[in-house]
């Protein structure tokens, strides 16, 4: 396979892909949890950034709104009640885990990409229409094909919710 | 978007993917590790994304079922942000009752379970 022209869109995937890695990583490599989680918050929008690029809009803006929102806003609150934030807890010891967890990192990542990527390379044009991530086709598949599913996803946040009030509540 | 490749959205989704796996194993701050499991789901998410969106470029025709197949990527993405939700919310509370208990978060020495 040539390699693409360098077009205005490549060069915008890759400035948001190699942020994405970027801070990725800096998440796992990182060693105080505040600065994993906000390097983790910058990922969740630059992966918006590749959801807004996928015309995927109604989740690129989900995404921001719960993800960076609600959940990084819950870390960070539950990292600020535990103190655990620059103190010498948080400093991990390194041992024997981090070669063989790299090497295992390395296997999956060829592993996978050895196999997956030869078949997809041509795939290079999408043919979508480009309206297909708006508020409104996402609302009436939602709603027609998957009422079930959201149902069922209602209970379930509504089971999370009650045991994270139960679990915050016991006394041990 | 054009002319960008269908394998270079795998290919980060892959790499965050096994940049989480990694983190799963070698961090010992369980508040670490969930954000590690949420690096993994979002580069899942990433991977539906862009199958379902490059899914009519494999040829043949927009047929009904095809139509289906390209949204049901968007609808994976949304229940996966909700069972995200709910999933930290119950983990963090967890996390909080064995703080709360032993005054310490090193996941290498909680082994309670061990026989």
């Amino acid at each position: 396979m040539q390699m693409p022209e360098l077009t205005p869109n490549l060069m915008f995937f890759g400035a948001l892909a190699g942020l994405a890695a970027l801070t990725g990583v800096g998440v796992v490599a990182l060693r105080d949890p505040v600065r994993s989680a906000l390097s983790l918050v910058l990922n969740f929008f630059m992966l918006a950034g590749l959801y807004f690029s996928l015309n995927a809009e109604f989740l690129g803006i989900a995404q921001i709104v719960v993800y960076t929102g609600a959940i990084m806003v819950l870390f960070l609150f539950v990292i600020m009640l535990l103190n655990l934030g620059g103190q010498k807890q948080s400093i991990e010891p390194r041992d024997f885990k981090v070669p063989f967890s790299l090497l295992l990192g390395f296997g999956l990542f060829a592993l996978i990409a050895s196999q997956l990527f030869q078949p997809l390379m041509h795939i290079t044009k999408v043919a979508t229409p480009s309206d297909w991530g708006s508020p409104q086709n996402l609302g009436v598949t939602l709603f027609t094909e998957y009422v079930w599913p959201f149902e069922l996803a209602s209970v379930l946040l509504l089971l999370g919710l009650v045991g994270s009030i139960m679990l915050a509540k016991r006394r041990f | 978007m054009d002319s960008v490749p269908l394998v270079a959205y795998l290919g980060l989704g892959l790499f965050l993917f096994t940049t989480g796996a990694v983190g799963v194993i070698v961090r010992r701050n369980p508040i670490v590790v969930f954000m590690c499991i949420e690096l993994m789901l979002n580069a899942v998410n990433l991977t539906f994304l862009a199958f379902a969106r490059y899914s009519h470029a494999t040829g043949g025709a927009a047929t009904e079922q095809v139509q289906q197949s390209f949204m049901a990527g968007q609808m994976i993405v949304i229940f996966v942000m909700a069972v995200a939700a709910a999933e930290v919310a119950v983990g963090l509370g967890i996390i909080m009752a064995i703080f709360r208990m032993r005054q310490d978060v090193d996941i290498d020495k909680m082994n309670l379970l061990r026989g």
